[in-house]
């Protein structure tokens, strides 16, 4: 039963499996709904779709597979029902026919004419030139030719029985997502350091052990709870060649965001200088020293740059190679400053490994970072996290 | 036994095929939406119909999944030992029940609200599976199992804060609470101001839908801040032609405080009736 319903589904990218096929028929056995199509969507829908993103999607899967099958329910007799609007055929006019229609009336005549044909009218109707139906040079229904008339179906102004799931309501959540936060998250986690800072609130069994073995009586001691405390300065390359990477360095950066607790990220363009930023909106007016970067935060802070490496290489090797400023000291000048301040440094490269090759400022950014450049995949993602907790 | 909302909560259609659907089959429902658009509310209501005692689980992001179970106070075993109390022999004094724990013994029927799960590290859910699954577990310091009498209701809310695991998410039933429109709006208004003045609701649903429709607004204000205001203007006796005053040089509404609850979103709306004012 719905195994159609429930191949369509996955093949539109819902992560349905039959576990929740199971669920749903359990459901109907139970009697869990009235037996309406409205109440069977409803129920599907809260089975099968676990993410608001998925919802327009699983309408429209709803609407290919059961379109047929309900399309008599719920049509009112006040409204004009779709399958008199189905295109059957075109029927294509000579101009006389043409001036024949214009000479019907005005906009408000038609409308007119319209709600009266409707009360008239009470089966469907195909062809001819007074009925409503398709495929005709009546004013009213759709794939006919009339300069004046009135399109009836699902772009019209006038109210048709939508369904629900034609409404499609939830169109603007949906969001392709092929690297889930969730996914990210689970990579980053490599990255703990836990430390036990903060209120005192766990039994320290070893400690109460030994302290009360020393002192004859019951010595209790506590220790805090075992926290995070890893430390991560993210430098994010905006602008230019990392547009088509925006969203996949968004994802990283939210999933970042909620993982560390102890997180700092600064903006810079194509290759590190003198100067980086916070808000791209005051990206010239509101700089930050790098030098002040490197003075405020603590050795033991892991540094991950984000970027496609993609540049002129005189960009890095050159002083004045920047194409927004004048630098006084290369890009080089200032990546070295970095990898000797921070033992823990990589590189997350959005560009596929495969094309690094071709690009020559990309050898060059790879070899000023001793080789620690890695592409921002999964598997990259776990490879950098691993670079950065290695002894250093 | 069915959810038909209540006088003071109105529930759409797909909310009541969800909640039914979840009561009947004895499986949570996780309940998705904007923030102040009554998820709370919603188990506190659906225990109300059903005549349930409601269990609440508050979720921070420092608990763990077990203290939803039941937790083990060694430190006060510890003492009492110390002290010579007589409850030190049964270590059954030193185990505290959780929540869940609480509503598998339940003598009726409870609803069990699991309130802001994504609060939560992001293994939290994982760590229930086969508790929510079966709706049993094992104490390992008495060896017992304790399982539920009737699988109890569960209703879970989530504000998206972090993603859930896949495995969580098919043992659930899905509801998206999505904003309501205005025929809902309306109907939730009516439920909690009776016999308010039309004219004003409708002037303040323009505003408060307009509000919603300035783009790049940080925190849209949501039906909970909608009621709050419409209370705010009623013990004001806010003056029916202040509301219907189209003035756009004045673009910031009355007692805006309710409705915008981030300065950068005032300071918006202060900008656009400057702008306003420059153009005329």
């Amino acid at each position: 039963m719905f195994f159609n319903f429930l191949d369509e589904l996955r093949a539109a990218g819902i992560n349905a499996s039959l576990k929740e096929h199971l669920i749903l028929l359990e459901a109907l056995d139970k009697d869990a709904i009235e037996r309406t199509p409205e109440q069977f969507y409803y129920l599907s829908r809260s089975v099968f779709v676990k993410d608001e993103g998925m919802l327009d999607r699983f309408d429209q899967v709803f609407n290919k597979v059961f379109k047929g099958l309900l399309t008599e329910y719920g049509t009112n007799p006040q409204e004009i029902p779709a399958d008199w609007l189905r295109a059957v055929a075109e029927k294509f006019l000579t101009p006389e026919e043409m001036a024949k229609i214009e000479s019907l009336g005005s906009w408000d005549e038609i409308m007119e004419t319209l709600k009266k044909r409707l009360e008239e009218q009470q089966e469907r109707h195909e062809g001819g030139n007074k009925w409503i139906g398709t495929g005709g040079t009546s004013p009213f229904g759709h794939s006919g030719y009339n300069p004046e008339g009135v399109r009836i179906g699902g772009e019209s102004k006038h109210k048709r029985a939508l369904k629900v799931w034609e409404k499609r309501e939830f169109q603007n959540l949906d969001n392709t997502r092929e690297l889930g936060t969730r996914n990210i998250k689970i990579a980053l986690r490599r990255l703990r350091k836990f430390a036990r800072e903060g209120a005192a609130e766990e039994l320290d069994i070893k400690a109460t052990i030994d302290g009360t073995a020393r002192q004859g009586w019951l010595d209790i001691h506590m220790r805090p709870e075992r926290r995070n405390a890893i430390k991560v300065l993210l430098f994010l390359d905006v602008g230019g060649s990392m547009d088509p990477f925006v969203k996949l360095v968004e994802e990283l950066f939210s999933a970042a965001t909620a993982e560390f607790k102890n997180l700092e990220f600064f903006y810079f363009h194509n290759c590190l200088y003198e100067g980086v930023w916070k808000d791209n909106k005051r990206r010239f007016s509101e700089r930050t020293p790098t030098w002040e970067v490197l003075h405020k935060f603590p050795h033991d802070y892991k540094i991950v740059f984000v970027g496609d490496a993609a540049m002129s290489p005189y960009e890095i090797t050159h002083p004045g190679g920047s194409v927004e400023h004048f630098n006084e000291e290369a890009g080089a000048v200032w990546m070295h400053r970095v990898t000797n301040t921070y033992p823990a440094t990589v590189w997350l490269n959005p560009t596929p490994e495969a094309h690094w090759g071709y690009s020559q400022s990309t050898k060059v950014i790879k070899d000023l970072m001793n080789d620690r450049m890695f592409p921002l995949t999964l598997d990259g993602l776990e490879d950098a996290m691993r670079e950065l907790t290695r002894k250093h | 036994m069915r959810f038909e909302g209540t006088k003071s909560y109105v529930a759409t259609d797909d909310l009541k095929v969800a909640v039914n659907a979840a009561a009947l089959l004895r499986r949570p429902l996780l309940v998705k939406g904007e923030p102040g658009t009554g998820k709370t509310v919603l188990a506190e209501e659906v225990a109300k119909a059903l005549g349930a005692p409601l269990i609440t689980w508050n979720i921070k992001s420092t608990t763990k999944a077990h203290q939803g179970l039941y937790e083990y106070d060694a430190v006060a075993r510890l003492r009492d030992g110390q002290l010579g109390d007589e409850r030190v022999h049964d270590i059954r004094n030193y185990i505290k029940k959780g929540k869940l724990w609480e509503a598998f013994e339940s003598p009726v029927l409870p609803v069990l609200l699991i309130d802001e799960i994504d609060k939560a590290d992001i293994e939290f859910p994982n760590d229930l599976l086969q508790e929510l699954d079966r709706m049993s577990f094992d104490v390992y310091e008495t060896h017992e199992t304790i399982t539920a009498k009737e699988r109890p209701i569960i209703i879970i809310t989530s504000n998206n804060e972090k993603e859930l695991p896949d495995a969580f998410l098919r043992r659930c039933f899905f509801h998206y609470i999505k904003f309501p429109d205005r025929d809902t709006m309306q109907a939730i208004i009516d439920v909690h101001f009776p016999g308010i003045q039309k004219i004003l609701v409708g002037k303040a649903m323009d505003i408060f839908y307009e509000v919603r429709d300035v783009p790049g607004l940080k925190k849209k204000p949501s039906t909970s801040e909608l009621l709050d205001w419409l209370k705010l203007l009623l013990a004001e006796d806010m003056p029916l032609d202040v509301l219907q005053n189209k003035d756009p040089t004045k673009a910031i509404p009355p007692l805006h405080g309710a409705l915008l609850k981030n300065e950068q979103d005032v300071m918006l709306f202060e900008r656009l009736a400057f702008m306003a004012r420059r153009q005329g």
